[in-house]
């Protein structure tokens, strides 16, 4: 409020101060409007997914019969996320972490390059990507079938937000100089990477699990050009509801990922309220 | 591990685009030909309206939420910057409930005009759909971007006289380009690319991801399918260099 230090005599100040709060108002009426169109639609199909007849409206009653149903119908579409949502959490760490550290310690040209690289899947589409992958791997049937062809693209899809997160992290604390001084102190390079540079990159590690985890929890894009009937995940199943399914069932089951996802994105808010450590504010 | 699986496969699909039975010639085709060109600038259109929409509705709001304190604040700035993780599939149903035939504003409509409004599966849902997974990004960006701005040129400003108008146009607006630029690119860049919600509601409309996906899975047209894949790889990561020269950080994710 810029306006109340204005050096200028009350006089004048009056109807500056009225107009300053019909604007604030104004500009405070149109911000809720926005928040309200992200979350209402939200709010609308966790309130269907538990209605008992969503074209007559609450009056109907409220019940748990629709998830009750999901469960029955897609329980192993929503066991399956979170196995390849850890799957390529652990795989992401195990690549990312000695990859960003690598990276970071380099600095060079060639490791720019890499990094270029690692990060590009974030500039295609999934759909692009997932071609990609088909046209590759598709006649590896075996593969090809299991769960592991998509825990391959899932890992393309998030591993640059591992690194990113990771690498933002260690620019920040001078990974470096605490490596080095480690190391004229006599540890060994395990003990420098257990000790020192795992404790100091938690936050990053931390922050890129969340959205690693989240990110796969959720993806469409890709995981619909690779799965097959028995590989199906939660948003695969999501869409196959969306278009065969009645509203309630399909409001239930958006209800299930809302409530996998919500925990998840509040802890990646509250991270970012604590530093915005995350991979380049996301 | 990304040689092998990222890009090997993408040299491949490269390759594959031009391998059909007009070869090459398949990449011109993507401008040439009525039916795609129709739908890339069909998709072009959408997507540089849903980034011109959200950067206006996105700028108000951050520079409201940056300039006041004022309690619910951070929860204000939660609610908006939620979706930014949710996937296409979730927004395109989000819309039907919206804009859909037992949608909420089909109902409002109804009582208040005797008229129900129903346009999920068309254009304008589609661009509703991707306004919600844009503004988000933009207010990310947009918001830091106001942090930084140096409050004493617009003090300067106002000293000399300029009216609210005035320091706007002359002073606010132009110190954020870089982050309207940045931003822009991104959600530009993410709408071109966005499948998941297409995928629930352009059942009338053709966009391009859309095109690829029928093409690959309906016509078996494999080479097409790849000609256009690499050509809208292209043009995100153009967008998104763009967006990086300008500073911008913000993942186009979705």
């Amino acid at each position: 409020m810029t306006e109340m230090r204005r050096p200028l005599g009350p006089i004048i100040r009056r109807p500056h101060v009225l107009r300053a709060r019909l604007l604030f108002a104004a500009q405070l009426v149109f911000t809720l409007l926005l928040a309200a169109f992200l979350i209402v639609p939200a709010g609308l199909s966790m309130l269907a997914g538990v209605t008992e007849n969503y074209f007559i409206g609450v009056r109907s009653g409220l019940t748990l019969r629709w998830l009750a149903q999901v469960w029955e119908l897609y329980a192993d579409t929503i066991l399956r996320s979170f196995v390849i949502a850890i799957a390529t959490l652990v795989v992401t760490i195990v690549i990312g972490l000695p990859a960003a550290y690598a990276l970071h310690r380099r600095g060079d040209r060639v490791a720019r390059l890499v990094e270029e690289i690692i990060t590009l899947p974030l500039a295609i589409p999934g759909l692009a990507i997932a071609l990609a992958l088909l046209l590759s791997y598709g006649n590896f049937s075996d593969f090809r079938r299991s769960w592991l062809f998509i825990l391959v693209g899932h890992v393309i899809f998030t591993l640059p937000f591992m690194v990113r997160s990771i690498m933002a992290v260690l620019a920040a604390v001078n990974i470096n100089l605490l490596d080095e001084g480690a190391a004229s102190l006599g540890a060994s390079p395990w003990q420098r990477f257990r000790d020192v540079i795992v404790p100091n990159v938690k936050p990053g590690l931390l922050a890129g699990s969340l959205m690693v985890v989240t990110l796969s929890l959720g993806e469409f894009n890709l995981t619909w050009m690779l799965h097959t009937p028995l590989t199906k995940t939660l948003p695969v199943g999501l869409a196959d509801s969306y278009a065969s399914m009645r509203l309630e069932v399909a409001s239930a089951y958006t209800l299930v990922f809302f409530i996998m996802i919500i925990p998840l994105l509040v802890a990646m808010q509250f991270m970012a309220g604590r530093g915005g450590l995350t991979g380049g504010r996301r | 591990m990304v040689v092998a699986f990222f890009l090997l496969p993408m040299a491949r699909l490269i390759v594959t685009g031009a391998s059909g039975p007009s070869g090459i010639a398949a990449y011109a085709a993507i401008l040439v030909e009525p039916r795609y060109r129709a739908t890339l600038i069909n998709t072009v259109v959408l997507a540089t309206a849903t980034t011109a929409a959200a950067l206006v509705v996105s700028t108000i709001a951050a520079l409201f939420l940056q300039r006041h304190r004022f309690p619910g604040r951070s929860l204000l700035i939660a609610l908006l910057t939620f979706p930014l993780a949710l996937p296409g599939v979730v927004i395109g149903f989000l819309i039907i409930l919206l804009a859909g035939r037992q949608g909420l504003i089909g109902d409002v409509t109804a009582f208040a005009f005797g008229e129900k409004w129903v346009f999920a599966y068309s254009m304008q849902g589609l661009f509703l759909g991707y306004l919600y997974f844009s503004i988000p990004r933009v207010i990310l960006t947009v918001m830091a971007a106001v942090e930084k701005l140096d409050p004493a040129l617009e003090e300067a400003a106002r000293t000399l006289g300029a009216q609210p108008w005035a320091v706007h146009r002359d002073v606010i607006l132009p110190a954020l380009m870089p982050a309207f630029i940045a931003s822009g690119a991104i959600a530009f860049a993410t709408a071109m690319g966005a499948f998941g919600t297409a995928f629930t509601l352009a059942t009338n409309v053709n966009v391009l991801p859309m095109l690829i996906y029928t093409e690959f899975t309906l016509s078996a047209n494999i080479a097409m399918a790849a000609a256009l894949s690499v050509g809208l790889g292209l043009v995100t990561w153009a967008a998104l260099a763009l967006a990086r020269s300008a500073g911008g950080t913000v993942a186009a994710a979705g």
